[in-house]
This record gives structure tokens, C-alpha cells and sequence, in this order.
């Protein structure tokens, strides 16, 4: 089971690998679109590494619904539960 | 017609801006400099699946995209959008112009163009082909949720231009025509209306294209169109030589700023040359065939010099599409003659850098516009490498070995490119003072 801080440190890796944003600035509090250069099209690529990642389901309905890095990290340690 | 009068009936446009990235250089700068010198891009395929292939040896670009690009943003494009972004960003700069055509805030009087008087025409033959087929063995390994959301963005053949609009904020319209080997071309002289036809100031004109992977490589081998020399692939483009035995697949980019010359004196600008006019034609006759007399590829270049208002004694060089096919480079050179004239023929210098590139495909007319503005700036033509015995049927001046320099005074060019489906392009060049 994952710790927050490990989902957020993995997050934080894919964001990096696919918006070019440094690791360090993805932050609980940072929108994706507005705070971090991911657009629509790239949330879907980070939402599928993170699936891949972390080894859990992020359904499209449910993607919406992320639009901070907390609400990923929360809902990936909680699908990861 | 005389040209001042056509240019005194038309907007004149030229070319104020160059980029390249080829298998022989990664700017147009170590790109001229290499075709000047007589240098081959081709090299043996270092990767496991060409050894399967009948063919196993390509002209690979001469510097590989993420040496110039982020990361970040060559994920997001297909590698012939990486070509081309970065051989427009070159002919941007080149130009004088703002990068991203953008005043930065410590130079707010940097050079941008208005972006609803900016265009883009950049072409491919084939689109974001290694993307597809790299999605599609993610589907097979890892199943259809694991290919990418932009797969779509990056395949689309229109997408190298559309990113090249999007960096420049291009809002004049964004074009790709395709009309295979003749694409590049077909974008250029596309670009040459879009300022005559009073849409455009400004246009990013260009082909690119990367198609270098085991399928295309496959299909074209088995179309019997590729040279089988794998034991010698840097001599193995060689057009107008009797031991030619087709062509050599390259890959890279050529971009051309074109410029109404209104707009460009009244920045003054640098203008490398100005494009006379653009002749196209079509066959009619095979899906891949060159028809064998000729008739429709002298029509072009007619109707290029008859929209440039160019007489043939002009033209004293000619960029060949001369792909080192036994068939298609001698129907080229025949025609280059019936339509110049002997005295004009007698006098004309023919080169084919394909036997340095390789063929570009898409990008080729594109590459090959870049070569010949560059011969008329400088008056040197590059030489045709490897001609080493000459074809009987040759009755026009090869240029070999060293490059070849061109006469003083006003002065003209031309670039033939022509593709699979019977697509005829001819653009005029004329030499600017």
C-alpha cells in the first residue's frame, strides 16, 4: 500500500516525464491545466502511467473530477488501498 | 513577357529565411557546406530489424532531434513534426524575425509578422507513419488503454504544419498538400499563391518527412523502387551513373520563408532569391510509373518558366528530381531538354543532390528548393556524386566532382520534383539583386 507521500513523489515523476514541469513544483495544491502545463490530451497520458504506476483503475468518468494533484494523490492512495 | 512586368501584375515574392535539418547536416549552414563537398548521408542501419530487410541502409538524419529539442516537446510531436519544427525555427530566425513570432519584453521592438497576414505550408508524403505504426504495437503488447491520447494529433499528415502555426501563431490559414515525392515542392509553390492571391504577407513554406522504419522500408523495397547496394550504401545513390539501381531513403526537413517583396523592403530584409513562378502538371497515367516521354514533366517546367516570365536561356541550373531510378532520371533529362531548347540545354547545369541526401520523400522538394536558392545566392552548383560512368543517354552537363560556378548577372533555376501518382511540381527561382 502506498504512503501519500510515495504516490505524490510517483506523481511528481510522471508529471515531469510528460509536461516537462520539475518535480519539486508538483505540489498538493497545483491544478494540472492551470499550475503545471498539463492539457487535457496529457492529463489522459498521466492518468495512464499512474494506473500503470501504481497499479490501479482510474476510470474516465472519474478523471474529471482530478483536477489537483491532491485529488490524484488521494484518490490513487485510496484505489491503491 | 518581360519579368518586370509580371512582377509589376502580381505581388513578386522571395525568400528571406532558410532552414534544414538532412542526413548531410543539421542547418542549412553544415548542410550547403556537406553538398558542396561531395559528402553522403547514407550509412548501414545499425537497428535489428534491418537485417531482415532487402534493403539495409538509409540516409538517417545527420543530427538527431534531441540534441536540439526538449524532451517534452519531441514527445508530443512525431518525429517528421520534430524535422520540421526545427527547420522552421531555423528559416524563422534566419529570416529576422522574433522567435515564436513574439516580442520579448526586454526587446519589445523584435521583428513579428501580424499573424492574420502569416501563413504555413509545410508538406509530407506519408504523415506521422512511425507514430502509427508504434501505437499500433502498443495495442498489440499492452492493449488499446495504453495508446496514447495524442497518437491521433501526431499522426495526422497535417500535423507538422499545424504545430509549426501554433509555435508562430499563424492565422493566414495552415496547409498540407500531399502529393508524395512532390510535396515539398507542391507546399512551396502553394505558399508563392497564398502571397500573389493577396492572403498572405508572410508564409512558412516546407516538407518533411521520417519514414525510415521497418515497414515503409519493406514496402518500398518490395515495390522494386530501392537501391539493394547494402555493401556500399554511400555509393549507392548515384544518379545518371549506368549502375544505378534506385533510390536511397532518407529522412529530414526543408523550410523556406517566403515574403511578399513588398513586405520584405520594406523591413529590409535579406532576400536570398526571389520564387519566379511554379509549374504543375499531372500524368494521368500510373499510380507509379513515370510516364516514359516525359510530356507532362516538360509541361510543368514550361508552365513554370511561362509564370515566372522566364525565357529558357535564363535557367542556367537545374535541381533534378533524378532519384538514381534506371527509368525516371533519363525521362527527366530528356524533357529538361525539349522544353529548354538546345542552345539553353546546351548550357544548363544539372545536379541531383539526391546522390548526397538520399531521397527525402515529402521533404525532398522542400530540401531541394533550400540547394537551388542557395546555388543562385552563391552561384555554385553542388556536384552529382557518384556518377562515376556516366549513362550513354545523358546529353546534358552533370555536375561532378567540384561544385560548379554560375554566371554573373541575372540568373534563374529550377527545382523539378515529381511523386508517385503522377504529380509534376517545377519551381522557378530567380537570382536577386
Amino acid at each position: 500500500m502506498a504512503s501519500q507521500e510515495q504516490v505524490l513523489e510517483g506523481l511528481a515523476d510522471i508529471v515531469n516525464e510528460i509536461a516537462g514541469v520539475p518535480q519539486d513544483e508538483v505540489e498538493l495544491d497545483k491544478s494540472f491545466i492551470d499550475d503545471l502545463d498539463v492539457d487535457s490530451l496529457s492529463m489522459v497520458e498521466v492518468v495512464v502511467a499512474a494506473e500503470e504506476k501504481f497499479e490501479v483503475k482510474i476510470p474516465d468518468d472519474d478523471v474529471k473530477g482530478l483536477k489537483t494533484v491532491r485529488d490524484a494523490v488521494d484518490y490513487i492512495v485510496k484505489a491503491a488501498a | 513577357m518581360k519579368s518586370t512586368e509580371r512582377n509589376d501584375a502580381t505581388r513578386a515574392v522571395v525568400v528571406t529565411g532558410l532552414g534544414a535539418t538532412t542526413p548531410v547536416g543539421g542547418d542549412v549552414a553544415t548542410t550547403w557546406s556537406a553538398l558542396l563537398a561531395g559528402t553522403s548521408g547514407a550509412r548501414a542501419l545499425t537497428e535489428e530489424w534491418a537485417e531482415q530487410l532487402p534493403v539495409t541502409f538509409a540516409a538517417r538524419i545527420a543530427v538527431e532531434p534531441l540534441e536540439v529539442m526538449p524532451k517534452v516537446e519531441a514527445r508530443r510531436l512525431d518525429r517528421s513534426g520534430q524535422f520540421a519544427m526545427i527547420a522552421a525555427r531555423e528559416a524563422w530566425l534566419d529570416a529576422g524575425y522574433a522567435a515564436k513570432n513574439t516580442a520579448p519584453e526586454d526587446a519589445p521592438d523584435a521583428l513579428v509578422v501580424d499573424p492574420t497576414r502569416l501563413g504555413v505550408a509545410i508538406a509530407s508524403g506519408i504523415g506521422g507513419v512511425t507514430t502509427l505504426l508504434d501505437a499500433w504495437d502498443t495495442f498489440h503488447e499492452k492493449g488499446p488503454r495504453r495508446v496514447g491520447p495524442l497518437t491521433v494529433p501526431m499522426l495526422m499528415p497535417n500535423s507538422p504544419a499545424a504545430n509549426v502555426g501554433i509555435e508562430l501563431g499563424a492565422r493566414a490559414g495552415v496547409h498540407t498538400p500531399v502529393s508524395a515525392c512532390a510535396s515539398g515542392a507542391e507546399a512551396v509553390a502553394y505558399g508563392l499563391e497564398m502571397i500573389r492571391s493577396g492572403r498572405a504577407d508572410v508564409v512558412v513554406c516546407g516538407g518533411t518527412e521520417a519514414a525510415i522504419h521497418p515497414l515503409p522500408m519493406a514496402a518500398f523495397a518490395n515495390m522494386m523502387a530501392m537501391s539493394k547496394r547494402n555493401d556500399e550504401p554511400q555509393r549507392a545513390s548515384r544518379p545518371y551513373d549506368k549502375g544505378r539501381d534506385g533510390f536511397v531513403m532518407g529522412e529530414g526537413a526543408g523550410v523556406l520563408i517566403l515574403e511578399s517583396a513588398e513586405h520584405a523592403a520594406a523591413r529590409g530584409a535579406r532576400v536570398y532569391a526571389e520564387v519566379a513562378g511554379a509549374g504543375l502538371s499531372s500524368d494521368g497515367h500510373h499510380i507509379a510509373q513515370p510516364e516514359p516521354t516525359g510530356r507532362d514533366i516538360a509541361r510543368a517546367m514550361a508552365l513554370a518558366l511561362a509564370d515566372g516570365g522566364l525565357e529558357p536561356e535564363e535557367i542556367v541550373h537545374v535541381n533534378a528530381h533524378g532519384t538514381s531510378t534506371p527509368a525516371g532520371d533519363v525521362t527527366e533529362l530528356k524533357a529538361i531538354r525539349a522544353t529548354l531548347g538546345d542552345t539553353a540545354a546546351d548550357k544548363v547545369t544539372v545536379t541531383s543532390t539526391k546522390s548526397m541526401t538520399g531521397h527525402l520523400l515529402g521533404g525532398t522538394g522542400a530540401v531541394e528548393s533550400v540547394a537551388t536558392v542557395l546555388a543562385l545566392h552563391h552561384r555554385l552548383a553542388p556536384p552529382t556524386i557518384n556518377v562515376d560512368d556516366l549513362d550513354d543517354e545523358v546529353d546534358l552537363d552533370i555536375v561532378r566532382g567540384e561544385p560548379r560556378t554560375l554566371p554573373d548577372g541575372a540568373i534563374a533555376a529550377l527545382n523539378n520534383s515529381f511523386g508517385f501518382g503522377g504529380h509534376n511540381v517545377v519551381v522557378a527561382f530567380r537570382s536577386f539583386e
